[in-house]
This record gives C-alpha cells, structure tokens and sequence, in this order.
C-alpha cells in the first residue's frame, strides 16, 4: 500500500472512508500464524467465534481458511481449538486456503 | 443601540459599553456572545468565576449552550473533544491543577485538530498548595500543541476571548487556543473595559462551520484513530504546519479586531522601544507595572522601553528579534521555573530566537512572582538599573535573579 505524505493526509488522521481498514493489512504484527489441519477440523467454528479480528474464512458453512493479511497471530484459535488441530507457526502465510 | 454596520465598523469609531466587572465575568461575557454550542468545564480557583457566571447565563436563557458541568477536567476536555468531533464550537475554562488534570486530553485535542477555546486563568501548581498566580500551569503546556494568547487586562482578556474563536476555526489552522488572563490579579480585579453589542461580535465571529460532524450518519467519519509508525510523524508534520499558519491568522484577526473596536492586536506589544537602550519583556498583567517603571525612567532620561508578549505559541521569534535589534540590553521576565533547566521558559525561547537570527543583545534572566507575589514598581526599576550597569547584583551561581525574594 502506498503511504501519503504529510500535505496529502486529512488533518487530524481524520478517515473519511468508511470501513477502510481492510485495505490496512496488520498481519505482519504477528509472528506465528494459525496453520489449521483439515484432516482433523469438524468445522465447529470454535475458532470463528473466538477469533478477535474475525481472520478466519468460513464458506457455506465450512472452515476454508485464514485471513493472513488481518490475523495478528494471537493464538487464542489454538488454545481454544476442541481438536487441537490449530497449530501456530512461523511463515504460515504462505499456506494455501484449504477446500 | 444604534444600528452597526460594516462600514462603522471598519471606521473603527466603534467603542463600545463600558462596564466596571473583574475579568471572569466579562470573559463569561464574551462566552455568552461568541455563543458556544458546548461548554463543558468543572470548577476551580480562580476560575469559578468564569462558569459560575457563565452557567447563570445559561440558566436565565441569555445564551442556548448545552453547559456540561463534569466530575473532573480531564472529563471537562475531553466532552469538549466529542462536542468538536460532532462539529460544535466548543470552550472551556480551568486553572492550574485542573489544567494539570487536563494535560493528556490537551494533546488529544491538538492532535485532533479541533478548535476548542479555552480560558485559562493562570494559577501556581501545587506543592506547597496555592491557589495564586503564576505561570507554571502555562508553560506546562507550551509543547501541547495549543495556541497560547496571554492577556495583560480584563479588557485584553474579553478581546482574546473574542479573537480565539476566529483563529481556533480558521481553515488554515485549525487548533485549540488557550486564552490566558492571570489569577485573582485579572480574573477577580474590578476594571474598567468595554464591552461590544451582542450583534457585533455574532457578526465578528461568524457561524463555525465544522469541516465533518461525527454526528453526521450520510457522510460517516473516524476520529481518532490508531496512528503509528506509519502515519503519526506525517500528522504531527501537519500540525506544526497549521501553528506557523496560525501566525498569519492571529495578526489579520488582530487587525480586523483593531478595526471594529480601535483595540489593534498583534503577537507582540512594543512599548517606548523606538530609540530604547535597555528593555524587558513581560507577559501577563505585571506589564502594567513594567508601563509604570518606564514611564518614571524615561522622565529621568533613561531609554527605557518594554516588550509585552501577547502571543506565546506560535512564538514570534522574528518580531522580537526585529524589536531588540537596537537594544543594549533585555531582562526576560518569568513568572514560573523550570528546575533544572538551561534557563527558565521564556528566557529559554527569546534566547533561542534572538541566537538563531544571530542577533543577542545581553539578555539577563528574571524570576518574579511565583505563587502570587506580585513584585512592586522597586523591584522592576532594580531590573532596569542593572541592566545598564550591565552586572546582576546578588545572583552569584545562578542565570536568573529572584526578584522580591527572601535571601
């Protein structure tokens, strides 16, 4: 993402655009990233519900992924994970969402 | 009252009604008259005044405020804060240990670039308790981000009060403005001023169109959000930009101001300093006595002339460096410490200035009135005195001479 310089910014660090903090990636805050093992999930969406930036994707009512560019690598997915099967480790981003 | 028009105005024949009141109650005055959408402010000596009166304003329907008394004044900013964000003209008034509670919302509004007003009437900082002037509470915040306007009268007081509004809400700037008046000395002495009609400074000061509201659900806005690395130095950046703008606003304010009341405002107040030798500078409400003491001197022959500092932030460096370009020598009146320090505050700042345009005349420091002694017209002709000898007498080991001190 390209920054703006100090005579392009709104005063204030006033935003204007609503909901723009998807296009903000905070995912490099993190060092370790959720790494889920789809042979073992049963997509009871534990994980979904306790995750504090919403990073985990969920389509049609399956587990297919984490949101690695908003994940902030706190972890909390594995210890609340019923099956254990959320592992937290380093360079996951490059992990392909599952199906 | 008669009809005003612009063209009167601008004739400056305009004088308008003189009152005998202390300073507080007509700078509530001139609240009632900029007319505020929100005041949000807790009491404390000695600027109770100031919300006392302005509540009963409130009270009796002179003025439609929404008048917020909060539990504390960190709340008291902080209400102001989301009252600005909503897009209101918005004011305060406190006082030493009320301004230090405050100190984190200052930055808060600075950083936020909303034009809040405040009234700030200075007062010691406790310990040992006191309750009387001096400027410990104003030089606290002179790295907070707020424009700092200082009044020597009640009646400089009032028209401070006025012209904040305009360079708070001015486009180009943008920020809070604290309008310092000296406690009890200003807030609580009976003087004579002039007060304008309700119309002229409705008119004066205008309407405040807000540039967002968070109020506003068809056009959403955030305020304040996380800023870090990435973007917090490039906001800082912009305010520093709207302080120096604000230089330019305070003085065609100042002027316009001149020209409706023939009350002229500037960031500094030379006086007698056209073939002055020896001079000081002063802020506050000691510059009448400092009148006085160069009045007495220059009957005696004496090139005695003075510098009254009416705007601290943005500091006028070039303005002073010109006015003392002819001068022997100065003494920086302070009326607050900086233990520790180089120099105490305003010392700090004018040598600061006059070293970088590479023009220092010899400059001496002064420390008067801290907790509210108010030095006598002796002590200030002591200043003059050693500043044309050249030496400081009983000052040995130390920068700053303690005026009416007990050694």
């Amino acid at each position: 993402m390209m920054l703006q310089s100090w005579k392009e910014l709104l005063p204030g660090g006033v935003i204007r655009e609503p909901g723009n903090s998807v296009a903000v990636e905070t995912g490099s805050w993190g060092i370790t990233q959720p790494v889920i093992d789809f042979q073992v999930c049963v997509h009871c969406m534990i994980c979904w519900i306790y995750c504090p930036d919403s990073s985990f994707l969920v389509r049609e009512g399956r587990l297919v992924g984490v949101d690695y560019d908003h994940c902030k690598g706190c972890g909390i997915c594995a210890v609340e994970c019923p099956k254990k099967c959320i592992a937290m480790k380093e360079g996951a981003k490059s992990q392909p969402l599952g199906s | 009252m008669a009809t005003l028009t612009k063209e009167r105005y601008k004739l400056g024949k305009f004088s308008g009604t003189p009152v005998a009141l202390d300073g507080a109650t007509l700078v509530a005055h001139a609240m009632r008259q900029v007319r505020p959408d929100v005041v949000a402010a807790y009491p404390i000596t000695p600027q109770t005044v100031i919300t006392e009166a302005f509540s009963e304003f409130v009270a009796n329907g002179e003025v439609d405020t929404e008048f917020i008394q909060t539990e504390s004044e960190h709340a008291a900013l902080s209400a102001c804060i989301g009252a600005a964000a909503a897009g209101g003209r918005t004011q305060t008034a406190t006082s030493g240990p009320g301004l230090a509670l405050m100190w984190e919302v200052m930055y808060v509004a600075s950083g936020s670039r909303l034009p809040i007003v405040m009234h700030l009437c200075a007062r010691a900082l406790s310990a040992p308790i006191n309750i009387l002037c001096d400027h410990s509470d104003v030089m606290g915040i002179r790295d907070a981000g707020w424009i700092i306007l200082l009044a020597e009268t009640a009646q400089e007081a009032y028209d401070n009060a006025i012209q904040a509004v305009r360079i708070a809400e001015h486009p180009d700037v943008m920020l809070p403005v604290a309008s310092v008046m000296d406690g009890f000395t200003t807030t609580h002495g009976v003087d004579r001023s002039e007060i304008l009609p309700n119309e002229a400074v409705a008119e004066f000061v205008g309407v405040y169109r807000a540039p967002y509201s968070i109020l506003d659900v068809a056009h959403p806005v955030t305020v304040g959000p996380l800023d870090f690395h990435d973007y917090y130095f490039e906001h800082k950046r912009q305010q520093l930009e709207a302080m120096e703008r604000a230089r330019e606003v305070i003085r065609r304010v100042g002027q316009e101001y001149g020209e409706l009341t023939g009350r002229h405002y500037a960031a500094l107040e030379p006086y007698r300093m056209e073939d002055a030798e020896v001079a000081t500078l002063v802020i506050g409400s000691a510059a009448g006595t400092m009148r006085v003491v160069v009045d007495d001197l220059r009957r005696q022959g004496v090139r005695a002339g003075m510098v009254k500092l009416r705007c601290f932030r943005p500091f006028p460096g070039e303005e002073l460096a010109d006015l003392l370009s002819g001068v022997h020598a100065v003494g920086i009146l302070d009326r607050s410490v900086s233990p520790g320090a180089a120099s105490p505050p305003l010392f700090s700042e004018v040598s600061s200035a006059l070293h970088q345009r590479g023009h220092a005349p010899q400059m001496h420091s002064y420390v008067y009135g801290l907790g509210g002694r108010t030095p006598g017209p002796a002590q200030f002709r002591q200043v003059y005195e050693e500043l044309q000898a050249g030496k400081r007498a009983g000052a040995e080991g130390s920068l700053s001479t303690y005026l009416g001190l007990r050694e």
